[in-house]
């Protein structure tokens, strides 16, 4: 029975963990001190508004298994080839000797507080849209002093696609967030009014150009084609934005009680420090695979795998379907 | 103030800052419009802290409203920077001064190009030994007079008399406070708080006992824009921008405004009374404007300094009442007296803005 190494213990990590405890041993490493905790901080999934929780639920039932070992509180900091082998190190400075690698360390949202000009922690009328899921999980969406928001606006590409960040690709999952999440809104706060001001909404996958029509059809989501340039704070505690609604060619200023920043994905700390480590750091810190087309789960390090969102922005059901996709690769590798 | 903010407000990024042997440069306008300023620094900097600081008599323009009003072309605001470090290298100093916003932007962004095109400051250098026959260094530090009160905030609060302190309710005044674009909207990483949140007077401010005002036009422009003003048509977009600014700030009622930029301290104040007059409208409740300080006066003023001796009467909006609420004394018969004791004639007063 082979041994493998997986680090990293997100939904990637925790279905090819499954998968290849089937016919290996597998020691997945997680740093923190739950797993899933990306979903664990969502109320629904986009498009069918699934619960997370559910989700979370069935994917931490494939963990009982006696081949795989889940190793919480345990930062991997170093992989090394040892011959056929390969080294894992921990934090502790423990050395782990498996037969194969996959790396799952996932994403980390955009800190919202280096664009500065929205304001996102000096004003609390401005949140995130992990803040915002939290609020729609707790079924508490308030503004600044606490009171039931009468108008909210979603702000698209914080973080993504965005030159002074130097973040200039899409995270690809933010426009069906906001639109799922104005929804959610809508149907706590039946008489808010809600906006969401965006630069083009990349309605990609399936059902969520539906949802989108739904949106305004149905929950009276407004859209604007703009950016916010800068959000400050009134006299009665409200946040005024700044936009240019560029359908209609016009500056905008309005006020809003909530302003939600939908921030995008960016390489986590740990794919950026493997990333760097094993020679194999891509495009803004994501891991960079074999090929793009073919050997996607693979690295230019034989034995070394990846899957999921360490790679770039990819949605839940992207990232599930990749772990397994690497799974086969490394049972075929080990046979 | 809005108490919904959090502990983060004003981000603290700091810059480096020389700590003596300073040479100062003098702005080409304050000392028309806010003639104490610039002297009260030069004593702040010399009695108060006791700072080594030249001020050259040779220095001159550095090109910046005819830079930034297109008229003049960028080898020649090189050439002339260049020349005013000549000054500072011939008299042995390496931290430069500049005591307008847009002279420090204007050395700030030569001293940048130069860094990132090396045979620009090759030019330069050819340049100017062509045409003065002089050399130069560009400086080891470039700060901006601000930014040194801001670094010695506390070491003057020490020495302060007075407190930003309203003497008849006990709290702390109200204090808008506008930053000149050219400070760290060209290079926010040169400015103290960069240049969304700014922080070197709302330091000072918050150091010397009052409040920031946060208003939603606080980052807006004063209404200078160079061209926007020096064109006489377009003087209709500068007070239309001021205005705006005014009309967002007035219902936190501010006690008095205070600014880092000539060009910011002139139109703010100025255009109250262009605003009054036009429309016989004023931004605070009593009629009077809101007061329109530079930093060197608020620190002079707070230091004890006299009043008139720091130029505060020729200001378009008058301190008086704002003297009052600090409880700063002043005798109202010294306040036109010209430079060799003589009084001079009272101004005309304004129709609607009172004084």
């Amino acid at each position: 029975m082979s041994k493998i190494a997986i680090i990293g213990a997100g939904p990637a990590g925790i279905e090819s963990a499954s998968m290849l405890a089937r016919s290996h041993e597998v020691l997945l490493f997680e740093k923190s001190s739950t797993a899933l905790s990306n979903i664990l901080d969502k109320a629904y999934l986009f498009p069918d508004f699934s619960s997370a929780t559910d989700i979370a639920d069935s994917l931490n039932s494939k963990l009982i298994n006696e081949n795989i070992k889940l190793m919480l509180n345990t930062e991997v900091v170093d992989i090394v080839r040892n011959d056929s082998e390969w080294k894992i190190v921990d934090k502790s400075g423990k050395n782990y000797f498996v037969d194969a690698v996959l790396i799952t360390t996932g994403y980390q949202t955009f800190d919202a507080t280096r664009k500065e000009e929205l304001g996102y922690g000096i004003y609390k009328g401005v949140v995130t849209s992990i803040d915002m899921e939290r609020m729609i999980k707790y079924n508490q969406i308030v503004n600044s002093i606490n009171e039931s928001p009468k108008r909210v606006v979603f702000l698209q590409c914080v973080g993504s696609r965005d030159e002074k960040s130097g973040n200039r690709y899409c995270s690809k999952v933010c426009c069906v967030t906001a639109v799922k999440q104005a929804i959610e809104v809508r149907k706590m706060l039946p008489d808010a009014e809600i906006y969401i001001f965006y630069m083009d909404l990349r309605m990609w996958g399936q059902h969520f150009e539906e949802l989108y029509r739904e949106s305004q059809e149905k929950y009276d989501i407004r859209y604007v084609r703009g950016r916010i340039s800068e959000a400050s704070s009134t006299f009665d505690r409200k946040i005024q934005i700044k936009a240019e609604d560029t359908l209609l060619g016009v500056p905008l200023k309005m006020t809003t009680d909530l302003l939600v920043l939908m921030v995008g994905m960016e390489a986590s700390a740990g794919t950026k420090s493997l990333g760097c480590k094993c020679g194999i750091e891509g495009e803004y810190g994501f891991i960079k695979t074999a090929t793009p087309h073919l050997c996607d789960n693979e690295t230019s390090e034989k034995g070394l795998f990846v899957a999921g969102s360490c790679k770039r922005p990819m949605t839940i059901n992207d990232v599930i379907n990749d772990a397994r996709s690497a799974a086969c690769l490394i049972s075929e590798y080990l046979r | 103030m809005d108490e919904s903010k959090n502990k983060r407000y004003w981000n603290e990024y700091q810059k480096e800052i020389a700590d003596d042997k300073f040479f100062y440069e003098r702005s080409c306008i304050r000392q028309t419009f806010f003639p104490g300023s610039e002297a009260a620094f030069l004593k702040i900097m010399r009695e108060e802290l006791g700072k080594d600081i030249r001020d050259e008599a040779n220095q001159h323009t550095c090109t910046g409203i005819g830079y930034h009003s297109d008229i003049v072309p960028l080898e020649t605001t090189m050439t002339v920077v260049a020349r005013l470090f000549s000054l500072m290298t011939d008299a042995g100093y390496e931290n430069y001064v500049p005591s307008c916003v847009t002279s420090f932007g204007i050395f700030t962004e030569m001293v940048e190009m130069w860094k990132e095109h090396p045979e620009m400051l090759e030019k330069t250098r050819k340049y100017l030994k062509e045409a003065t026959g002089r050399d130069f260094e560009a400086p080891k530090n470039i700060a901006h007079p601000s930014d040194i009160i801001y670094k010695y905030r506390f070491e003057l609060k020490e020495k302060m008399k007075y407190q930003l302190v309203n003497r008849f309710t006990g709290k702390p005044l109200r204090v808008v406070e506008h930053i000149g674009c050219h400070y760290a909207k060209i290079f926010p990483e040169k400015g103290i708080g960069k240049a969304e949140f700014p922080y070197v007077l709302a330091g000072m401010i918050e150091a010397w006992g009052g409040e920031v005002v946060d208003y939603p036009e606080r980052r807006h422009c004063c209404g200078f824009g160079f061209r926007h003003y020096l064109l006489q048509e377009n003087r209709g977009y500068s007070v239309a921008n001021t205005k705006k600014k005014f009309e967002s700030m007035e219902p936190f009622e501010p006690d008095f405004i205070v600014t880092n930029c000539p060009g910011c301290s002139m139109f703010m104040d100025k255009w109250q009374y262009t605003i009054a007059e036009m429309e016989n409208k004023t931004y605070d409740k009593d009629g009077y404007g809101i007061p329109v300080l530079t930093y060197e006066e608020m620190a002079g003023m707070l230091l004890g300094y006299d009043p008139w001796k720091l130029g505060m009467q020729l200001h378009q909006v008058q301190v008086e009442n704002l003297l009052d609420k600090i409880g700063i004394p002043y005798k109202p018969n010294e306040k036109y007296r010209g430079a060799n004791g003589e009084i001079l004639p009272s101004p005309e007063k304004p129709m609607n803005l009172k004084v």
